[in-house]
This record gives C-alpha cells, structure tokens and sequence, in this order.
C-alpha cells in the first residue's frame, strides 16, 4: 500500500515500504512557473535529511529541492532532462524526481498526510 | 512576502488596478508594485512577443523634458553633452538616441534614451536611477535647461512584429516610423509621445500617454487578440536574448561603455579627434579606453548544456582553474532559443567569439563558449 505524504518545502513522498518516490507538489510548481532544466541527484548517492538533492529551474529562477528524508538514490526520473515541462503538465505523477531508500523511517513523523498539506498552502 | 509596511510604501503606477485585475503576479521592484507575470506564464508571454505583440508597462521608468533656456533645442543638445559620451547635437528632431550617463572614473551611472522634441530634448531613464538622474540634471544643467520631471505621464511599450499593425488601428502615422524615431502623435485620440524603440529586440513602440488617460488606452490596445499583456520576467528575458543591457547588472559605476561593448553608441564626434571630443565626466579615461582598448569586455554566453548559467555565476578559464576570470552579469534560460543565454565580463584576452570558457554553477563547472549577440536576430523597422 502507497501512502502519501508532504513537506513544509512543497515535496511529496510516495511511500512504499523503505522506499520513497520523490517530487514536488502541484502547488510548487505553479508557484515556479515554467520549468525549463531540471537537476537530479546521482544514483547512489547519499543523501542527508534537508540536504539540496535536486534543482528546478524556471525561465525567472533556479530552486533547490531538499532530501525529505536521509537515504540513499536509487534512481532518477531521467525523462525530466529530455522534458522539463513534465514538472508543469504531472508534477504528483510522470514528474516525480528520484526514488530514495529510506535508512529511518521515524523521520516520516515529522511530514504531513494531504489534509494538513493543504492546510499549509491554503 | 514582503510585510504589509513595505508593500504600502511600495509605488503603484497608473496602470496597477488592470493589472491587478488581469491576474498579474505582483512584485516589488525598483521601490514598485509590478507585474512579473500574467496567468500566461513568463514562457508563453515571452514566444506571445516575438510571434504577435506584447503589451508591457513600463511607467516605473523616469521620464523628463529638458527644456533650454534660450528656446533653441541645440543648447539643451550642447549642455546634456557635458554629463553623457554621446553626440546629442546630432540627434535630428523627431529622432532618439541611447545614451548613457557617465561619472568622473568613466562608469556608468545610468543608461537613457534622449529624443530631440524640436523644442526640447525628451529623456527616459531607469526606475532605480530616476531620482538620482533628476539632481544629478539639476546640478549640472539648471543654468541653461529648465527640467521637468515628467510624473503625470504613463509609459506603454508595444513589441514584436504585430505591434506595427495593432498601434496603426490606433495611431495613423504609425506605420510610416522607422526605428529610433519618436515624437509627438495622438492615439486614440489622446495626446502622446510615441518613439519606434523598445527593449525586447523586436520591432516596436513606447507610448507615452497622460497618467489619467493611461488604463483607457492601453485597454483599447489589449482589445485587440494578437495583444497581450507581458509582465517583467519576460521582459528580461527578452532583453537578454536580444543581448540588450540590464543597469545595476550589466553595467554600472564601475564599468566603462568600452568595456561594457558600447562603443557603438559613442559617436565619432565625441572620440578622440572628433570635433566635440571628450568634455564628459570620465572623458579621460573613457577615451584611453577607445585608443588603447580595455582590459575587459561584456560578451555574450552560451552554455553547452541545458542548465542556465544565472548571474553571480564565476568564469573560468579551465575546468581546473583556481582563479575566477570573470563574473555572470545576466543568464537565464532563453524560451526563443530553448537554451540557455548568459552574458558577463571576460579578459580582452579572452573574449573573441568561440573562446571556451567555464561557468561555476552549484560546484560544477559548466562548458560555455563566447558568442555573438543578439542571440536572437532583432527585427527593428530602419
């Protein structure tokens, strides 16, 4: 069963059992505008809770996407590069940014399910 | 978000309400409540300009009449040549020239046009720098020019290769203006200034309109489709393409318009030689720039990935290199090119098309090459 949940940075996390897909909300993306470069973390790679795992960049700026969780990459949504705009058209579906296996899945409690994600953008 | 003290002392121009109520994303900028972008988005405004024609306010900017004292226009001409490297006694009436005011080190403390009016010179200056400009006029010119700080005007540009046949609806002479001409005509029936310029590499018009008359005017323009309104962020993203400088960014008081790759827009007549030559702050050094070079150049940038290069980004000579080179003025992404454009500072040495450089970028250092500019052809009416 997937469970899905947010960050006060405007990411979401599909959850699978260690393994969490990562990408940023529909709100985000609209806040960027058009998306024209995207940067994913290599595979492999460790990442720290909170460190800058990814950027998106818009025609106006560039934004970093943090690593919601720590974990290690292992793998990443190549079809971004070809097709930044996919961030725009699905960013909570096709455009998911990489997937992390988790090394500690207590720091899933300090996330927000849907209902409170929305209360933070509302 | 800015707090709610900033965004009151922040200055509305005549337009703020229509964009307000066409959806326009506001922002600050230059002490201003402006429209970054409408629901369009910065892309779709950005193509929308160079396929039909935007419609973009740009009242934030200082406009001012320097008026001589002895009535005859050459007299403001000859005082304005004290503050700016430009032959402006040349500038025949109805027509306009871009100029740059120049400090005593040969910087750039603020880049303008200036259009002979027949009986007086008209200026446009930056929204930042307006205040400045206007003592800075007062302090050097107020012996023969009386300036007129022109606040209860609007400033309406209308670009790309629609723009000619969306204002002709409006305005009869203007078909029949070539680039750089300006003066008065009337539109709509209102009384305006309208010059053949803009700052978009396209062909195109800046209106200037009564502030009162301003939200009539431009709604008739946005009437017709191929019009649509375009905020700020594509407004740089557009001047970039075009290769255009942004001030306090490409150029400012420690760039010289040499090194800036002006030297265009300094006539011969104020070069070394010439029959009015120097006689403008920085005079010396300005023109020991033009005799003997300058040790730097503003050039143009295009990465060979697909990451933008923004400005702040350092230059490198070799991926290896210790030490920086040079410095990103402007970069971004480029929607005509679908690429990424950058322009910045480089050693003379170093700044011939096709050099290979490397721009920092998050800790990586990117490929680059020097490139022409316009990165995009400009389709001005000569």
């Amino acid at each position: 069963m997937t469970t899905t949940l947010y960050t006060s940075d405007h990411e979401w996390l599909a959850i699978d059992g260690d393994i969490a897909t990562v990408g940023i909300t529909d709100y985000a993306q609209q806040q960027l505008g058009d998306v024209v470069f995207v940067e994913l973390p290599k595979v492999g790679r460790s990442l720290k809770k909170a460190e800058a795992a990814a950027v998106v960049e818009s025609v106006k700026a560039a934004s970093d996407v943090y690593a919601p969780v720590t974990g290690e990459v292992l793998e990443a949504n190549e079809a971004l590069a070809a097709e930044p705009a996919l961030v725009n058209s699905d960013a909570q579906g096709a455009a998911w940014f990489f997937k992390i296996r988790m090394a500690d899945k207590s720091e899933l409690g300090s996330l927000m399910d849907e209902a409170a994600y929305k209360a933070h953008t509302a | 978000m800015p707090a709610p003290d900033d965004q009151k002392s922040l200055r509305q121009t005549p337009l703020h309400a229509l964009h307000v109520s066409l959806g326009g994303k506001m922002v600050p900028f230059a002490g201003y409540d402006m429209p970054v972008q409408y629901p369009a988005g910065v892309l779709k405004e950005h193509l929308h300009t160079r396929a039909a024609a935007g419609l973009f306010d740009v009242s934030h900017m200082g406009q001012l009449a320097l008026r001589p004292k002895s009535g005859k226009v050459a007299d403001a001409a000859r005082a304005l040549e004290r503050l700016v490297p430009q032959d402006i006694v040349a500038i025949a009436p109805g027509r306009q020239r871009y100029a740059q005011f120049t400090n005593a080190d040969g910087g750039i403390l603020d880049d303008l046009m200036v259009a002979n009016f027949g009986d007086h010179l008209f200026l446009v200056v930056n929204a930042a720098c307006k205040d400045a400009d206007e003592a800075h006029l007062r302090a050097h010119l107020a012996d023969d020019c009386v300036i007129d700080s022109l606040a209860d005007r609007a400033l309406i540009a209308l670009q790309g290769p629609k723009a000619e046949a969306a204002l002709a609806k409006l305005c009869a002479g203007a078909p029949s203006m070539t680039f750089m001409d300006a003066g008065p005509h009337e539109v709509a029936g209102i009384k305006c200034f309208v010059s053949r310029s803009g700052y978009t590499g396209e062909d195109g018009f800046e209106i200037s309109v009564p502030a009162a008359d301003a939200e009539r005017l431009t709604r008739t323009l946005l009437e017709n489709p191929d019009v649509l309104p375009i905020g700020l962020g594509a407004r740089d993203s557009l001047r970039l393409e075009a290769g255009l400088c942004l001030y306090g960014h490409d150029i400012d008081t420690a760039t010289t318009p040499v090194e800036a790759a002006l030297e265009w827009s300094v006539q011969k007549s104020r070069r070394s030689g010439g029959v009015r030559a120097g006689g403008f702050p920085g005079a010396e050094k300005i023109l020991a720039h033009f005799d003997n070079g300058a040790s730097r150049r503003r050039v143009g940038l295009r990465a060979e990935g697909r990451a933008p290069v923004r400005e702040g980004a350092l230059l490198f000579a070799d991926e290896a290199a210790g030490e920086p080179i040079g410095k990103v003025t402007s970069g971004g992404f480029g929607p005509s090119l679908n690429a990424p454009v950058a322009m910045g500072y480089v050693p003379t040495n170093l700044s011939a098309l096709g050099t290979k450089l490397f721009a920092e970028v998050r800790g990586q250092r990117l490929p680059l090459a020097v490139a022409a500019m316009p990165f995009v052809k400009n389709t001005y009416k000569r």
